[in-house]
């Protein structure tokens, strides 16, 4: 399968989670947005890795070749789910308090 | 030596910082004792210094510190003592030891803190002075030179509460200012002709100047002395000046201050004798201020503007002897005229307390039975102003005037007519004052009373100093020895000698004091008699109006300059730079108003701009080789 794909399907995920984040109030449903938007970075990152690993098959010592991107895309997890931990956490906290998951309820950032 | 110079100038301004900074603390006694004592030991060192130097010791250089060093200028702060400083040192340490004792007495009606800082404001113009003689070069002297002009504006706004005496102390300190501009243009002329503006330097450079630069440089110099010493056109502030109090009068006229511009040319000496143009500028604007003034004193009704008028003149006699090359003579005038008149003025004082702040002399007369020492001192001063042998300012106006005949009789003629008019205003004043009747209220005759010791002591001392202080300075011809030129002859070049023949110099000496004593007879003779002055008409009456001197200044000059200040106050400040700085203020205000609204507190908007700035920020990443590119094809 052609790299371009990937690159356009990654590219719409990406663009999704933006436009999510940029239009929803719901702190859980910009919450996902964010997540989409690392896991379509996270889709890039694997296909392109495959994409390097296929182009240096004759190459001599090839095995190791795009592992980087497959490795970093495990930090990429691993950090969003020490995000999701804090985040959720925080969505908590603030429905405890407003009784709203509403981010424009907490328009504080102001004064 | 060294120890002993610092001693002198430091102990005035020891006195002055510990009198003004506790002033709230000090009694009348503390203040004045500490006040008297500082003066008088620099007065006894200042003695040995003279002393010393009359011994023979040879005048010496002490340097302490480098006051501007740098690549291409080093100042050194250093002091030079010779035989005009050691001069100077007695007179203003001696004289205003006698003043400071004449003021602890003077000014008790003051109250505790403005009695001190009175004394205070006098230590510190006595340091300066000591800075102004002392000092090895012009920059030194400058420093003391701006030094006496504040104290000078100090100590005439010491009342600071009436606004006439401020507007005299504002006056005095601004025409200062115009002359010490001309003063510092001629440093800045020296130091970049000859690198530095040290005496010794500057004196055996002479003739590596150009004779336009010495002639500049003389006239700048000679602009400064006219402020200091009061010299037409800048003599107006001194009889303003009187707004102090009288004993500051007396230490400004006789001691401090307006000697300075004498002392400033005599020191030169070495640069005006070789400038022939400033000297005929320097006598001829001396003889001038010297009848001007006199013409003015002759119908002054205040016993303190009389003296102040006779102070220029007598000033103006002083510049025609330097103009005419008689330095020595010049010197000699200052120390005569500062015993005679310290003891005028500090007289005036005591007729002015006697008369509780009373000074038209309108209102006086008769006042010899009253004050008896004060009487006698009074009329000594007056004879030796008038210049009646044998007191000191026979002695000395003859020397001035015998060099002035000896460069153009008509400097002589004009100066014994001059000298005329001085014997004449001051025993009209003298008249007036001590003869007569007494014209005041009773009120006030009831409370005439002589001086305390304090008050009298002074006057004495002054009174036999104007007696027997000419004959330091005999004339050959009347088989004398003329020992002051002698003593300053290290420092100043001797004059030529006097080639007049023993007739001629008999005939000119008869003459002006014929002309005095007939000045004198007249003038007690009229005014000794006359119950009450008439009003001035007439000639009389531009002469009691000095003039009108001050109103022109402030038609051409004043009034002018207020108008441009209006002008720039309302049209330039107002609407140009005011409209300018506030319409930036204005526009930056209302932008930040703008860009508030950016800051909505929506978290949405937030990221919304954080999202189109990485794009922006990523196009120009990706593609700054093209933007370079398409900036520099299509913009330049």
């Amino acid at each position: 399968m052609p790299i371009q794909y990937y690159i356009i399907l990654s590219m719409v995920i990406f663009c999704i989670g933006i436009a999510g984040v940029l239009t929803r109030r719901n702190t859980i449903i910009i919450f996902m947005c964010i997540e989409l938007m690392l896991n379509a970075v996270n889709l890039l990152l694997v296909a392109f890795s495959k994409m390097h690993y296929a182009a240096s098959l004759n190459a001599p010592n090839h095995a190791t070749v795009g592992s980087e991107g497959q490795l970093f895309v495990f930090f990429i997890m691993v950090v969003a789910a020490a995000e999701v931990s804090v985040g959720l956490a925080i969505i908590v906290m603030m429905f405890r308090n407003t009784h709203s998951v509403d981010a424009n309820f907490l328009n504080r950032l102001k004064n | 030596m060294k120890t002993l110079l610092a001693i002198i100038v430091l102990l005035p301004f020891c006195g002055f910082l510990l009198n003004g900074l506790f002033r709230k603390h000090g009694t009348y006694k503390s203040v004045a004792r500490l006040a008297c004592t500082t003066i008088l030991s620099s007065f006894i060192a200042s003695a040995i210094v003279f002393g010393m130097l009359s011994q023979g010791t040879t005048a010496e250089t002490v340097k302490y510190f480098d006051f501007i060093n740098t690549d291409s200028i080093k100042i050194p702060f250093a002091f030079q003592i010779d035989h005009l400083s050691a001069m100077f040192l007695l007179i203003i340490t001696g004289i205003g030891f006698l003043i400071h004792l004449y003021s602890s007495a003077y000014m008790k009606d003051e109250e505790p803190q403005h009695y001190a800082r009175y004394f205070a404001y006098l230590n510190l113009f006595i340091f300066s002075m000591l800075l102004l003689v002392l000092g090895a070069n012009y920059i030194i002297m400058f420093i003391g030179w701006e030094g006496v002009g504040l104290c000078s504006y100090l100590l005439i706004g010491f009342w600071f509460k009436n606004d006439n005496f401020n507007y005299a102390a504002k006056k005095a300190f601004i025409m200062n200012r115009i002359g010490d501009l001309g003063f510092l243009l001629a440093i800045f002329w020296l130091i970049a002709r000859l690198g530095n503006a040290n005496y010794a330097d500057v004196f055996a450079n002479v003739h590596n100047l150009s004779q336009t630069d010495i002639t500049a440089i003389t006239l700048l110099l000679f602009v400064g002395a006219m402020g200091k010493s009061a010299q037409i056109p800048l003599y107006t502030w001194l009889p303003d000046a009187m707004a102090g109090p009288t004993p500051v009068s007396a230490l400004i006229h006789a001691a401090t201050m307006v000697t300075a511009g004498i002392y400033m040319i005599a020191r030169s000496n070495v640069l005006y004798s070789a400038a022939e143009f400033t000297q005929h500028i320097v006598a001829i604007v001396g003889l001038t201020t010297a009848l001007f003034s006199a013409t003015i004193a002759i119908k002054q009704n205040d016993i303190k503007k009389v003296l102040a008028y006779s102070t220029v003149s007598q000033l103006g006699y002083m510049f025609l002897g330097l103009g005419v090359g008689a330095y020595t003579g010049a010197v000699f005038h200052v120390m005569t005229h500062a015993f005679f008149k310290a003891l005028l003025f500090l007289g005036a004082g005591s007729v002015i307390h006697a008369m509780h702040h009373e000074q038209d002399i309108r209102k006086m007369g008769g006042l010899k039975k009253y004050l008896p020492i004060t009487h006698i001192t009074f009329l000594l001063g007056c004879i030796a102003i008038s210049g009646i042998p044998p007191f000191s300012g026979f002695f000395s106006k003859d020397e001035i005037l015998a060099a002035a005949y000896e460069k153009n009789p008509v400097y002589w003629g004009l100066g014994v007519a001059g000298a005329a008019m001085t014997a004449f205003y001051m025993f009209r004043l003298y008249a007036t004052t001590f003869l007569g009747k007494f014209r005041g209220t009773h009120d006030q005759e009831h409370h005439l009373h002589e001086s305390p010791a304090a008050m009298t002591i002074p006057l004495i001392v002054l009174a036999v100093l104007s007696v027997i202080g000419g004959f330091v300075g005999v004339p050959e011809v009347l088989g004398g020895k003329h020992l002051l030129g002698e003593y300053l002859s290290t420092v100043i070049i001797p004059e030529p000698h006097h080639a007049l023949a023993h007739n001629t110099e008999y005939m000119l000496m008869g003459i002006s004091v014929a002309v005095a004593t007939i000045a004198i007879l007249f003038a007690v003779s009229h005014y000794s008699k006359k119950p009450q002055l008439e009003d001035a008409t007439g000639l009389g009456k531009v002469l009691e109006n000095k003039w009108y001197v001050d109103e022109l200044y402030n038609t051409i000059i004043v009034n002018p300059l207020n108008a441009l200040g209006g002008f720039f106050k309302n049209i330039v400040e107002k609407s140009g730079i005011d409209g300018f700085v506030n319409g930036i203020g204005r526009f930056v205000n209302y932008l930040s108003r703008q860009i508030r609204l950016v800051q909505s507190g929506q978290v949405g908007g937030y990221i919304l701009m954080m999202v189109v700035s990485v794009v922006i920020i990523l196009f120009i990443w990706i593609h700054d080789g093209e933007i370079y590119k398409f900036l520099v094809t299509k913009l330049f």
